[in-house]
């Protein structure tokens, strides 16, 4: 194995001199009194690798030793992983002793002595390469499949594999072996380095079906497809981190992969103290059992936050490859720049715009581009869905990492300050916001086939509404109301009614934070049909009672569970309204 | 902090710039304090025997062959009881006359709290001003700053909420204090005989500036000793956080790196957070609250420093003058409080948030009819009483001046509710409104 010496250090960048070969991304522990502390090659000029290290380097000195792993920053990959709360490497914050974060202090992310009741899928003399299905094992609800590690390159035939029964993940449960006659034992753990994909499966489609997230303005506007890409940008105090919050809770997946990077402890400590106690919608259980945390909260090392998004993402495919379908929350992606313009900094690599690295597009939309929707090799399906926080410099969008996302993901929900301002949340913005999957074919013959046939026409009905409604504000606001015609304020007030009853959500109310599609529809349809029924005004100082009455009797139908009695009798009430002035 | 120096000395500075030099030495730790010509500094790099550090005084009169005498440890306080009642200059030495604290020497600066060892920050800070306890409540374990422009009171602010609230330590980390704003801390706290429970860490504009990188740390250092060992409730005070933030950017320009946004270093957001998330809530009781003041230029939220804050802190708090009644009040309108949804109504009476959120929006009534006033178009009635409402609410409610409790503020809001508006313009549960719109 390559030793090497400490030769400069520079906050967390730290030159080792190295006496034999290294390679990029390599990890490598640096020995630290009686600590070793872990740091990964980012560059390497003649005999000296640049290494980014995982923690602080206070007292760190010329000489001290290091020693290489011939390894990559890699997770550790079996059963036992879901309600954890990892680190950005992997660490199981729960294992950590005392109330501070100990340098040197790396905690194993499994459980090693737990027992795990495993029944085989494959069989002796099966053909299998990497990715395939051994056998498979409960995990809280999910079907835990263990497979070929996804290191292993050839093919091989199974020698044998052990009979149902409990076994600990450290015990051998197959056999197999290599053309060669090489025999290879395994066990339920594998090892994965996470800023490579992982691409055991057959193939990539073009995604063809929605994912339901529960949110009205995404799923009735903006729909994201299952293994589709999306991301909100938006200032502070916009929501960004609530709209997470509440996709996390909401959406129809079967696992979350929440990757809290570089934020406020708080907000994790909130996630840890409520994801226990809520349950999930749609299996009852609680939703802590579906969930993995990755936390690198703002004040951790940054390096460890760069690896986060990573680590977060390996395991994301690791539950792909089981057939599942896995949606990964990550906030803020931009905080993840910043960790990459701070390494980029310290290298003294000429800078690209504000700073950040020249790649940092194409590093973004590699991270993109590892979501999706797979065929596995046995013919199963799973899928990543993945949606980004971004955090945007002052509010401004041209900046480098918005710019760059935008390239990437495939949806596009901007979180406007004025929205947040007049407490209309979720505050993404329905004008500058756009799904590109809603102009896939296969997205639209999903959508009119199993929501209502024209549904796609009707959701840019919708979109129209909305912006004539603000043309139509604009005028107002430059000519005062008096100065444009009757028709400039009914269109302001269509636009109004679409805006504060399908956009606007409460995601603190127990019925209205999740909508089901069923809902949504039922509620597009109803909005579109007063919004083509003519009403007769005099002047424009009626439109305003009138419409905020009807307003009103919506917002009431959206706090009430669907179809129940309330929500009809709001509904009798409403066409009461419409009738008083229904031409 | 004149530690007992027993390493080599070093005589052979290779580079000055105006916040550091470079030495060649060995055996240097990073991070490791040292005195170059008797003036305290920090290694900042490490290359081969090159030694860079950063000189707190700055390096005016440094010669090349000034005395380098490396200490061996980063920068320490001692820490014990004696901490409280004191005053401190930048490096912990006793600025008030009085002696040297004994104690255990704790290194500044050190490691993060353990995130799944937090507890879920949920205790209520009363301070009396209803801009803070009806619109923006504070919690313990909170991270909030005052934006506000230079011209506006926030030292007096800040010294009005620290001494309402109930904290068991209040520990104030002054940078760039004006010897006034001092002296002013100084005489409040001494006024209001509360000085046994105050520890202060001053850096003047008398001071060098980089020394002031060293008093958050040393302020948080103080803090988790009371919050930790003696499971207190204390609230750190940190002003002016921007002089903080242009401290770093001229150490990062003396090291050549490469500026980011507005010339801020592009490892601000990780400097800040490492200083704001000392703020925590732990399971034993203790806690660590942390009100700062961020000077912003012309209201511009979008600069740098207030913009990496923002995305850091839990919430900001925003002066303004009233000029209707004359007095400066936390504008209800941009301020925010992200941790008020733990307490409010829960810790709280219940029509707390109910209320708030209602006041808040008859108040943006107010301003969008004042907006109409200025343009020239008509008022209605109910514009009008909008903005009658709104005036009244400033100066019986908001006004910094007003101290009162929670229950009251509520009660005086009601009253405020029910004399301009009716009740399906104020909009609350019908729960709330049987209990409290009284009957004619």
């Amino acid at each position: 194995m390559t030793k090497g010496t400490v030769k400069g250090i520079i906050s967390n960048l730290v030159y080792v001199e190295v006496d034999g070969p290294v390679f990029q991304n390599e990890i490598c522990y640096i020995d630290f009194h009686d600590i070793k502390l872990m740091a990964e090659v980012i560059k390497v000029a003649g005999n000296i690798a640049y290494t980014q290290v995982f923690e602080s380097t206070r007292g760190l000195k010329p000489g001290n030793t290091v020693e290489f792993t011939d390894k990559m920053l890699q997770v550790k990959l079996g059963p036992g992983m879901l309600s954890k709360n990892y680190d950005g490497l992997q660490d199981d914050l729960n294992k950590m002793e005392g109330l501070y974060l100990k340098r040197g202090e790396y905690t194993d992310p499994l459980d090693e002595d737990s027992i795990w009741k495993f029944t085989p899928i494959a069989k002796e003399g099966d053909t299998v390469m990497a990715g395939d299905w051994l056998g498979s094992v409960p995990e809280n609800w999910i079907d835990h499949k263990i497979m070929v590690p996804f290191l292993m390159e050839e093919k091989y035939r199974i020698k044998s594999i052990v009979p149902a029964g409990d076994y600990k993940i450290t015990d051998t449960i197959a056999v197999v072996v290599d053309d060669e006659g090489n025999e290879y034992p395994l066990t339920m753990i594998q090892y994965w380095p996470v800023k490579l994909p992982i691409r055991a499966y057959q193939s990539k489609p073009r995604p063809f079906k929605t994912l339901e997230t529960g949110i009205r303005t995404i799923d009735t506007l903006n729909p994201i497809a299952e293994g589709g890409t999306g991301f909100t940008p938006g200032p502070f105090g916009t929501g960004k981190t609530v709209l997470q919050h509440s996709i996390s809770q909401n959406a129809e997946a079967d696992l979350i992969v929440v990757a809290a990077c570089g934020e406020r402890a708080n907000e994790v400590v909130e996630l840890f103290t409520e994801f226990p106690e809520l349950d999930d919608p749609r299996t009852g259980r609680k939703l802590i059992e579906r969930t993995i945390i990755i936390c690198n909260t703002s004040n951790m090392p940054v390096a460890a936050r760069e690896a986060s998004v990573y680590t977060a993402m390996s395991i994301c495919e690791y539950y792909r490859s089981m057939g599942l379908k896995v949606l990964l929350l990550a906030d803020s992606t931009s905080r993840w720049a910043q960790a990459l313009r701070e390494m980029s900094n310290r290298m003294e690599e000429l800078p690209g715009p504000d700073a950040y690295p020249m790649d940092l597009p194409a590093i973004i939309s590699n991270f993109y581009a590892r979501a999706g929707y797979v065929y596995l090799n046995n013919g199963q399906i799973g899928s990543i869905t993945f949606i980004g926080a971004v955090s945007p410099a002052g509010g401004n969008l041209k900046e480098p990492v918005t710019e760059s996302t935008k390239k990437a993901a495939r949806c596009f929900y901007s979180l406007s300050q004025e929205r947040a301002d007049s407490k209309r949340y979720p505050a993404i913005d329905p004008i500058d916001s756009y799904s590109k999957y809603l102009e896939y074919e296969e997205i639209q013959d999903y959508l009119n086939q199993n929501i209502s046939a024209g549904w796609v026409d009707k959701v840019y009905k919708a979109k129209d509404i909305l912006l004539r409604g603000k043309e139509a504000k604009d005028q107002i606001n430059i000519l005062g109301d008096d100065g444009v015609p009757l028709d400039y304020h009914s269109r302001f007030w269509k636009s109004e009614l679409i805006d504060r009853v399908i956009l606007v959500q409460d995601s603190f109310d127990p019925v209205d934070k999740s909508s089901s599609m069923k809902r949504q529809a039922y509620m597009l349809n109803l909005l579109l049909k007063i919004c083509n029924t003519e009403f007769d005004f005099e002047s424009y100082e009626e439109l305003q009672p009138f419409y905020s009455r009807v307003i009103n009797v919506l917002v009431q139908m959206n706090y009430q569970s669907f179809e129940s009695d309330k929500f009809k009798e709001y509904e009798a009430q409403l066409e009461s309204i419409l009738t008083e002035r229904r031409v | 902090m004149a530690g007992t120096a027993f390493q080599k000395i070093y005589t052979k500075l290779t580079q000055i710039t105006k916040a550091t030099c470079t030495v060649q030495a060995t055996g240097v730790g990073n991070e490791e304090l040292a005195t170059v010509g008797g003036r305290l500094a920090q290694v900042v790099k490490i290359i081969d025997n090159k030694v860079t550090l950063q000189i707190f005084e700055g390096t005016e009169g440094i010669g090349t062959d000034a005395e380098v005498i490396f200490y061996g440890k980063p920068p320490t306080l001692k820490v014990s009881e004696q901490l409280a009642g004191r005053f401190f200059n930048a490096y912990g030495d006793p600025i008030d006359g009085g002696p040297e604290i004994e104690g255990e020497e704790v290194e500044i600066g050190g490691p993060s709290v353990n995130p799944v060892r937090r507890r879920d920050p949920s205790e209520l800070i009363a301070t009396g001003i209803a801009g803070i306890d009806l619109n923006n409540t504070l919690v313990t374990g909170q991270k909030i700053p005052f934006f506000a422009d230079p011209d506006q009171p926030y030292n007096q602010v800040m010294a009005t909420v620290a001494l309402r609230t109930k904290a068991d330590k209040i520990i104030l980390g002054g940078m760039g204090l004006s010897n006034d704003d001092y002296l002013y801390y100084k005489n409040s706290f001494e006024n209001a005989g509360v000085i046994d429970k105050i520890i202060a860490f001053i850096n003047t504009t008398d001071d060098p500036p980089v020394e002031r990188l060293l008093v958050p740390d040393m302020a948080l250092s103080a803090a988790e000793y009371f919050a930790i060992q003696k499971n207190e409730a204390v609230l750190v005070l940190l002003t002016d956080m921007t002089l903080y933030c242009d401290a770093l950017s001229i150490v990062s320009n003396r090291m050549d790196q490469i500026p980011s946004k507005d010339s801020m270093p592009g490892s601000l957001y990780s400097d800040l957070a490492k200083i704001y998330e000392k703020a925590v809530q732990f399971p034993t009781g203790g806690s660590i609250t942390i009100i700062a003041v961020t000077t912003i230029s012309g209201g511009d939220i979008t600069h740098a420093i207030p913009d990496n804050t923002g995305y850091i802190t839990e919430g900001q708090l925003y002066l303004r003058r009233d000029t209707d009644i004359g007095k400066v009040i936390i504008d209800p309108a941009r301020s925010l409080s992200r941790l008020k949804t733990k307490v409010i109504g829960k810790r709280t009476r219940a029509d707390h948030p109910q209320v708030m959120s209602a006041s808040v929006r008859l108040n943006a009534d107010a301003m969008n009819a004042r907006t109409k006033l200025e343009n020239g178009f008509d008022l209605t009635d109910y514009d009008q009483r909008a903005l009658q409402f709104s005036r009244d609410y400033a100066e019986q409610i908001l006004a910094i001046d007003v101290n009162v409790d929670t229950e009251e503020m509520l009660d005086k809001t009601w009253a405020l509710f029910q004399k301009y508006f009716t009740p399906e313009e104020v909009g609350i549960k019908d729960e709330f409104m049987k209990l409290y719109w009284k009957k004619e």
